[in-house]
């Protein structure tokens, strides 16, 4: 298991389209990939999930991967998120 | 012999259309629910998963068209509605739903739905909450695909039928069959999804008619008039057929206009009218080229700042400029700098709450007292003017003295550009958004420093008629044909004439070719609208005599009210 702590730092936080293309980045890995705000978690494959967790500009999260490919998920997910998600 | 009824809503597609009334009520209340036996859980989940597959398929063929119709940010609302088919919180757990409680497919989905549609509407975050109609639209196009209906036999239409429902949604509108000819909804705006497709699809459509929409029965014979926004329920005989024969004679116009396009409108008499395309983004300069734009009449620089989590930079200002100049190549192209003010949040600046604010700290005002998000505004500009041909529009402006400022500024990153050996185009017009009555009165004085006008007409008219037609009290007040408007707009053209700069209207005005006749007849040079008007308006002009143009726009200039004006035309 392996977790990374990252800031949003996109132009709109976890809006319908950043959180796409989370979602669709997590969709590519083979292990269970989570996302955390807080005390809640939810699942990163889920763009519904994603989405509840309402996270704004600025904010922090901790991405959690565990199963096969867990350090390429983590990496990939966290190098997404801090690139912008699409809206640097 | 019926009698007519008429309702009033919002025009949000235009052109008229005659069918029978088709409702469409969302049933997701009244799904049908029944418990599985055991054996029955398997095919179940695969009805489920056959009807997600066809719904993902549905949605990308509406995501595709819409991209070439109208542009690729309108098209990426629908990638979320993907997502969420591939989601494991929402297929997914019905899926689990199916095998844990042995409900049937619609009643798992009907649930889940209604879950997420509550987990997002409880979101602090607006946007979010908004997505929840996303939800309810994906999930009630799963109901249908489970059903084998279109919720309603749209398959079956015997001719002409006119969609009514308390809302449209995006799912609503795709797989439509050719008879429906027209749209009639008790909620919704222009900036609707479906208002988009709407005008996309060249379908007429009212919305806004609130409860009165409840006076239409199925099968009653309706006629939408998405121009002026009425909805007429049994309509006479004679009016049927007039309609008829006008959409007939529409449909000839518009496929001569369409044909016509890129040539420039001049009218019967020789002058050239330019008509001009307004463009909000970067992404929408293709579409306005490809309508046959012969420039751009007003290009709003607001998205830059309103949808970022900073000032936007120089650099960023730079590229979108950039991209809108190319477009369009040698063919003017009037930026507007920053229209903002109290009425507005930005994310990352507290723009000062205001009593009243439009009246307020806003637009030119606004830079002049924040010099430095002024000036990063114009070196942006300056830097892109090599890749076209720019021109600068200040809005707002009621004095010469702030003329005087804003062009004083433009001097300064001029200077500092040069001195930077940054390469900037030498002859690059400087222009007065005319909407304040201040501004009209004084044109004389403003053309003598300015080296164009354009007319913003709604800010023009909300402010020389002290109505705010956002106001539902007064917004009949609101009527840019109120001989007050006409006469500020004749007067801003000759003086134009006089100083020998071009004058041009940049409002919704400009667009309604119902009036070209009468703003050419004012003395307008050019004329900028939505991009889907530019043909049909450059085909008005080719019709136009400017001499019997201006003996008209006297008229209504010189009328006693804002429906004598209109009887002159």
């Amino acid at each position: 298991m392996v977790e990374q702590t990252v800031t949003l730092n996109n132009r709109s936080g976890l809006h319908a389209r950043p959180a796409t293309l989370l979602v669709r980045e997590a969709g590519k890995h083979p292990c269970n990939v989570w996302i955390r705000k807080g005390d809640k978690e939810v699942d990163a494959k889920s763009i519904l999930g994603v989405m509840s967790l309402a996270v704004g500009r600025g904010e922090t999260i901790t991405v959690r991967a565990d199963g096969s490919g867990e350090e390429a998920a983590l990496k990939a997910l966290v190098e997404l998120i801090e690139s912008g998600l699409g809206e640097a | 012999m019926m009698t007519a009824r008429i309702l009033h809503g919002i025009g949000v597609s235009p052109g008229l259309a005659v069918g029978a009334a088709v409702w469409l009520r969302r049933a997701t209340a009244e799904v049908p629910v029944r418990t599985l036996a055991e054996n029955e859980v398997a095919g179940e989940q695969a009805r489920l998963r056959d009807a997600v597959a066809t719904a993902r398929a549905e949605i990308s063929a509406l995501r595709e068209r819409v991209a070439k119709d109208v542009g690729e940010a309108e098209a990426q609302v629908f990638d979320a509605h993907l997502a969420f088919l591939d989601d494991p919180a929402y297929t997914g757990e019905m899926e689990r739903k199916i095998a844990a409680e042995r409900v049937n497919a619609e009643a798992a989905c009907r649930d889940v739905t209604e879950a997420m549609r509550t987990m997002l509407a409880s979101l602090p975050d607006e946007y979010l909450a908004a997505r929840a109609d996303d939800i309810l639209d994906v999930g009630g196009r799963l109901v249908r695909l489970l059903q084998g209906t279109a919720g309603l036999d749209l398959a079956h239409l015997p001719g002409p039928a006119v969609l009514v429902a308390d809302e449209l949604l995006p799912s609503d509108l795709s797989g439509l069959p050719a008879q429906v000819v027209g749209f009639a909804a008790a909620r919704g705006s222009r900036t609707a999804h479906t208002a988009i497709l709407a005008r996309t699809m060249r379908l007429p459509a009212v919305y806004g008619l609130g409860e009165s929409i409840e006076a239409i029965a199925d099968g009653r014979t309706l006629v939408v008039d998405g121009d002026a926004g009425l909805v007429t329920v049994d309509p006479s005989a004679e009016e049927v057929e007039r309609v008829q024969r006008d959409r007939q004679a529409q449909a000839e116009l518009r496929a001569r206009a369409e044909a016509r396009a890129h040539e420039a409108a001049v009218t019967r008499d020789g002058r050239r009218i330019e008509v001009f395309a307004n463009v909000g983004k970067p992404e929408d300069a293709a579409a306005a080229v490809a309508a046959g734009a012969d420039g751009v009449g007003l290009f709003r620089t607001e998205f830059l700042y309103l949808e970022n989590d900073h000032w936007p930079t120089e650099e960023e200002q730079y590229d979108a400029y950039r991209q809108v100049l190319e477009a369009f190549g040698d063919k003017p192209v009037i930026i507007r700098t920053l229209d903002i003010g109290g009425d507005k949040q930005l994310p990352y600046a507290k723009l000062p709450a205001e009593e009243n604010p439009f009246l307020g700290l806003r637009a030119i005002r606004w830079c002049l007292a924040e010099p430095e998000v002024f000036r990063t505004q114009l070196r942006a500009l300056l830097r892109a003017s090599r890749h076209g041909n720019l021109w600068i529009m200040f809005p707002m402006v009621e004095s010469v003295t702030e003329l005087r400022e804003a062009k004083a500024w433009v001097a300064r990153c001029r200077e500092e550009l040069v001195q930077e050996g940054v390469e900037v185009r030498a002859d690059i017009p400087l222009g007065v958004m005319v909407e304040t009555p201040a501004a009209a009165l004084t044109a004389d004085v403003l053309a003598r420093e300015a080296d164009f006008f354009s007319i913003g007409t709604n800010d023009l008219t909300q402010y020389t008629l002290a109505a705010d037609r956002g106001n539902a009290d007064v917004a009949h007040l609101y009527d840019p044909l109120h001989p007050a408007i006409l006469r500020l707009i004749r007067m801003t053209c000759d003086a134009a004439a006089k100083a020998g700069i071009q004058v041009g209207m940049c409002g919704e005005m400009a667009g309604d070719a119902a009036l070209t006749e009468l703003l050419i007849g004012l003395g307008l040079q050019e004329l900028s609208m939505s991009s889907a008007f530019v043909p049909m308006v450059k085909e008005q002009v080719r019709g136009v005599d400017t001499a019997a143009a201006r003996v008209k726009a006297d008229a209504a200039a010189g009328a006693e009210s804002p429906d004598a004006a209109r009887t002159v035309l």
